[in-house]
């Protein structure tokens, strides 16, 4: 059975591309990363096979994480079929052998880009998050000496510092993903950029273990944390979506991607988690955009 | 003026060396609370250094610096920890930098320049906040409309009301100030001094203010440091010491005052 797959079952590479000691340092900062929840664990980074930017943090925390029984997701804006969730899946049925599924309630662990699943995660799930810029008040305060001195001695009120330009600039608090959380009621984490309307899932029974490889940091949200969206009193923390439902399959409470159809003005709004609009399909439900040959080859 | 029972500051034998050199040494003064302390002397004297080692920005090699909290009365504020130093910096003093860039955040409103003490110290409401802030833009005679305005789109002389505005919002006890005047021209020091002169009047407030310009001190300062090669040699009133000069250096110092 393994002889036949490249790469397993022979001596080309280890389980999940990874060597042990590799491994082991990773689950290191893993464990460190969960035992301060929020905290950015640095961890000796290594060269994997595809670009930084492509996903190469949460590749090494993904392998760390794996046993040849796992399941694995993996996800990109939400979808299952995009560049960089096709050659991620395909890197580690090669590497590790182990099943893939698109499926959200079938995987055990689920490496994503930019979306929380819409499907609610459980207990016996694991979240891996590729992160490009892990330190959230980097735009604010370039010198990392002093960024890590600031979440030493807890100093945010930068971070609103940022919220007040949005509310000046805007009106309202206008960033719309990478929105700045306090875990725990200590440290501020960068949530990788999901839109905010992914924030209130933060707080999930899964384990959530974010990679920022190129960046050389790993941070965690165990189970069941208190995750906070900061905010202002009078202004407070809003999860918005675009005010539609999805064409496809009329869902009013997903995350929608907006769709250019023509040069005319033309657009439509899906959900940006295939799986779960898709699922939703084969159960019947119906946008208004739904092509209607389904209908008839029912 | 009555007479205080406890300085705010206590200054005790600070000495502060780079390698051989000394940057200063033997420093001893007071200051009492409303009070203003001119600290003069030429390039190189040491005065920077030390108002960086009283600021906390630079550690001294010997001496103590006891400040009056509020919370615990006299502490030495080298042997704090600094978080707690850090807290001090911003809520009982400020740091009015010579150059506004150094002081100001270039790429964020005048507004959220002059709230970002308030948020730094728990200020939650926006509405407030933005209260406060066109408040005290409006103290140091910025108009409302620019309350939105990027710090590089003022003037130099604006910029510096500005960072004077940021510093004094959570209402400080203490102010260090750097060469408020450096690099301004005449009339726009004279407007700031103004300024300056008021709000400290105003609010009560004690002040270090390092220059070398004289005409400073003689418009701010209650009394008066004199500075050279890292010592301080000659202290006292500031119009005594402008007007009878005991020192060599002071001497020169005052004679070599351009006359209009």
């Amino acid at each position: 059975m393994t002889e036949d797959r490249p790469g397993i079952g022979t001596d080309a590479y280890n389980f999940a591309y990874l060597d042990e000691q590799t491994k082991r340092m990773i689950r290191r900062a893993i464990l460190k990363g969960v035992a301060i929840p929020g905290y950015q664990v640095p961890f000796a980074s290594r060269e994997m096979p595809m670009p930084y930017g492509w996903g190469t943090g949460g590749v090494q925390v993904t392998a760390a994480c794996l046993t040849p029984a796992d399941r694995l997701k993996v996800i990109d804006q939400g979808a299952d079929d995009t560049t960089n969730a096709v050659s991620i899946r395909k890197f580690f049925e090669r590497t590790a052998g182990v099943e893939t599924t698109e499926h959200t309630t079938e995987a055990t662990v689920i490496q994503t880009r930019h979306r929380i699943p819409e499907t609610p995660m459980t207990d016996d799930q694991i979240l891996v998050y590729q992160v490009p810029i892990p330190e959230p008040l980097r735009f604010l305060e370039p010198r990392e000496t002093e960024t890590r001195k600031m979440h030493g001695l807890e100093e945010y009120g930068l971070m609103h510092v940022k919220l007040y330009e949005d509310i000046a600039r805007h009106g309202e608090i206008a960033t719309a993903y990478a929105y700045p959380v306090k875990v725990e009621g200590r440290y501020v984490m960068d949530p990788s950029p999901i839109p905010k309307f992914d924030n209130p899932r933060l707080e999930s029974p899964a384990l959530q273990l974010f990679g920022a490889g190129r960046e050389q940091r790993i941070y965690a949200v165990p189970p069941y944390s208190k995750v906070m969206s900061l905010d202002f009193e009078d202004h407070p923390f809003n999860p918005s979506k675009a005010d539609h439902p999805c064409a496809l399959c009329g869902a009013e409470n997903t995350y929608l991607d907006e769709v250019i159809m023509d040069d005319a003005g033309g657009r439509m709004f899906v959900c940006s988690d295939t799986d779960y609009c898709a699922t939703r399909q084969a159960e019947g439900h119906r946008g208004a955009q739904s092509a209607p040959f389904t209908e008839a080859a029912e | 003026m009555s007479t205080p029972a406890t300085p705010l500051l206590q200054v005790r034998d600070i000495r502060k060396t780079y390698g051989a050199r000394i940057g200063c040494t033997d420093v001893n003064f007071d200051l009492y609370p409303g009070e203003v302390i001119g600290i003069v002397g030429e390039s190189g004297s040491g005065k920077s250094t030390l108002l960086n080692c009283l600021a906390g920005h630079l550690a001294p090699d010997e001496g103590e610096i006891l400040f009056d909290t509020r919370a615990d009365g006299l502490k030495d504020t080298l042997k704090m920890s600094e978080p707690e130093r850090r807290m001090l910096g911003r809520t009982d003093w400020a740091f009015v930098h010579q150059n506004a860039r150094d002081g100001l955040r270039m790429g964020v409103s005048a507004g959220g320049n002059v709230g970002e003490r308030l948020m730094a110290v728990g200020a939650r409401h926006y509405g407030n906040i933005r209260e406060q802030a066109i408040d005290w833009l409006d103290r140091v005679e910025i108009a409302e409309d620019r309350v939105d305005d990027r710090p590089g789109a003022f003037s130099g002389g604006m910029q510096q009301r500005l960072q004077i505005a940021r510093n004094l919002v959570t209402g400080p006890r203490l102010v260090f100030m750097d060469e408020p005047t450096g690099g301004l021209d005449v009339s726009v020091q004279a407007r700031l001094l103004d300024l300056l002169r008021g709000l400290v009047r105003e609010m009560g407030l004690s002040a270090i203010i390092v220059t070398h310009d004289l005409a400073v001190v003689r418009l701010l300062a209650d009394r008066l440091m004199v500075m050279k090669s890292g010592h301080v040699v000659e202290a006292g009133l500031t119009d005594q010491v402008l007007d009878d000069p005991q020192h060599g250096y002071t001497q020169l110092l005052v004679s070599s005052v351009l006359q209009v």
